[in-house]
């Protein structure tokens, strides 16, 4: 576009300020040593240790991963699939059902979407437990996997999975050897918002875990209800650690790889 | 061949219907029933294996008496306009920080823009519910605004931010911003900039090709970020549990009451489908709009 005015800047800076300052604070307050939480108290890691004592947020955040890890992989196997028919499949009986019931959860509230699947395991007979979670979590994220496999589904070029077919391949070849390897930074991109989605639900999840199976959300939600808690600060610290340090990598690894294709191209074009 | 397509269907189908429509039925039975003392904590309960008359004697014992009663109830209606005001409000107020911000990145050096991308979307992938705690801290009695305010001397006495109305404002706006600055970055980001040079060769000001260019051609973005605001915002439950008061009446907090505290399963059933209800009005005339955007695109 035009000129970078002052407007701009102003807009830009006060802007990113009020998205990061309050987990910037968060951060800061972490490492202080008082007991108020909003006096600084001189610099200490001694509610690092707490939290790191404190078994019950440790078991927590291992539900959280095992529930994490299984119901993303679930998700993007289903979702993929989804996908897979909503955008190749053709006419089926009960197509606008289908794409109906993909789309729905994405704009669905959670309390909604809790609610309902906790009467299903209560009518069905189903105790909570990891289980439980596992199945609510799938369900919603692979509406998400599906939404984002779909959109590189349809913008890459159909007559090269038809040269395959066309070349010998059976639909399942021409599917791993050639759709699998395009789709495959979706699918990936995909699996890892699944994950996200888990790790970070709070509303689905208290509807439908059972007392042994608390998500570390569910444990810092019954920890701030009461108020600001120093070792929550702490928690809240590696959590954002791990985000910051996670997505630098995808950046930096995006980047890479964006140098090396057109590294290519370039080798391409000069041959 | 046939048994591959049919199972490449069937098996996300099966799953869909198992556990998407099938919990939306059952919340509809269970919103049709009467509330009783007993486990499961309503009547009439669906005996499958009794044959056809009790089958026929389940449905026509289910009634609209839910329904009514959320009528005869202030706090149910009350609940609804509340949750409807506070979502609108947060919207407009969401969109007035987030345009500014999207309209600066869209004008900023194409060096900085992957950065600045960058940037609005990494809060996303931070906790949701951490994001809205962190707001715990600022806006409390002791917290680092009233700190802050009280030190530069521009106030006497801390104010009440927490547990009010103003602190949901806040933290819908917070958490909800990144889904406003995306699309209307992206909208603005297309604007071809030759039209803002004829408009002003033709002697418009700066001013008014803003509003006779740039704001109507970036409509679309501005309305898929307000439904993308709006609609989460209708059903939140966190932000006005954490940040709002005994005073804050939203419809998902009321929800997750009836149900957990007061175990009125037909009534929390009977809200639940009210609330979507109000939903399918926005939800399709956000589809209509992608719609029409998706074929402008092409």
């Amino acid at each position: 576009m035009r000129r970078f005015s002052w407007f701009n800047a102003t807009s830009l800076t006060l802007g990113f300020a009020f998205l990061y300052i309050p987990m910037i604070l968060l951060v800061i307050y972490s490492f202080n040593g008082g007991r108020n939480v909003a006096v600084w108290g001189g610099f200490s890691t001694k509610w690092y240790g707490e939290l790191v004592k404190n078994e019950a947020f440790l078991d927590a955040a291992l539900v959280t991963l095992k529930v994490g890890l299984m119901s993303s992989t679930l998700a993007t196997i289903l979702g993929t699939m989804a996908a897979y028919v909503l955008v190749r499949g053709g006419k089926f009986y009960g197509r606008t059902l289908f794409s109906g019931a993909i789309y729905a959860p994405l704009v669905m509230p959670e309390v909604i979407t809790g609610l309902s699947l906790l009467l299903l395991f209560i009518a069905v007979g189903l105790d909570r437990s990891v289980t439980t979670i596992v199945l609510a979590h799938t369900t919603f994220s692979m509406c998400y996997v599906s939404v984002v496999v779909s959109s590189r589904l349809v913008s890459f070029d159909q007559s090269l999975e038809e040269a395959a077919l066309d070349l010998g391949c059976t639909p399942f070849d021409a599917f791993k050897s050639v759709t699998l390897p395009i789709i495959a930074p979706a699918v990936i991109s995909g699996w890892l918002l699944a994950f996200t989605l888990s790790l970070d639900d709070l509303v689905i999840a208290s509807f439908v875990s059972g007392p042994s199976s608390t998500t570390l959300p569910i444990k810092i939600w019954s920890a701030v209800r009461l108020g600001v808690s120093p070792e929550i600060n702490a928690l809240s610290t590696i959590m954002i650690g791990i985000v910051t340090v996670g997505v630098l990598i995808a950046a930096f690894m995006n980047k890479r790889a964006v140098v090396q294709r057109q590294k290519d191209e370039q080798k391409a074009a000069a041959a | 061949m046939n048994l591959r397509r049919f199972s490449l269907i069937g098996v996300p189908y099966l799953w869909l219907v198992l556990f998407f429509l099938a919990p939306f039925l059952i919340v509809l039975k269970i919103s049709l029933s009467d509330y009783a003392v007993s486990i499961p904590p309503y009547t009439p309960t669906l005996d499958v294996f009794g044959g056809w008359a009790s089958i026929s004697d389940f449905f026509s014992k289910l009634d609209f008496d839910t329904f009514k009663f959320l009528t005869t109830d202030d706090l149910y209606w009350k609940a609804y306009l509340s949750s409807l005001q506070i979502a609108v409000v947060a919207t407009l107020i969401t969109l007035s920080v987030g345009f500014p911000i999207a309209y600066g990145m869209a004008r900023a050096p194409e060096e900085w823009r992957a950065t600045l991308m960058m940037l609005v979307i990494l809060p996303f992938w931070t906790s949701f519910l951490i994001r809205v705690y962190s707001w715990m801290g600022i806006l409390g009695k002791e917290g680092f605004l009233n700190g802050a305010l009280l030190w530069l001397g521009i106030i006497d006495d801390p104010l009440t931010i927490l547990n009010t109305n103003v602190a949901v404002y806040i933290g819908i706006v917070y958490t909800y911003l990144p889904f406003m600055i995306l699309p209307i970055y992206a909208t603005l980001d297309k604007l071809d900039v030759s039209l803002l040079e004829a408009a002003e060769d033709l002697g418009c000001t700066r001013t008014s090709a803003f509003w006779l260019v740039t704001a109507p051609m970036s409509r679309p973005g501005i309305i898929a970020g307000c439904f993308l605001v709006f609609i989460p915002a209708l059903g939140e439950f966190v932000i006005p549990s954490l940040l709002g008061g005994s005073g804050t009446l939203m419809i998902g907090k009321v929800l997750w009451e009836e149900f957990s505290s007061n175990r009125d399963w037909p009534v929390a059933s009977a809200v639940a489908i009210i609330l979507l209800l109000i939903l399918i009005i926005p939800i399709i005339l956000f589809q209509k709009n992608q719609e029409r955007q998706a074929e402008a695109d092409q």
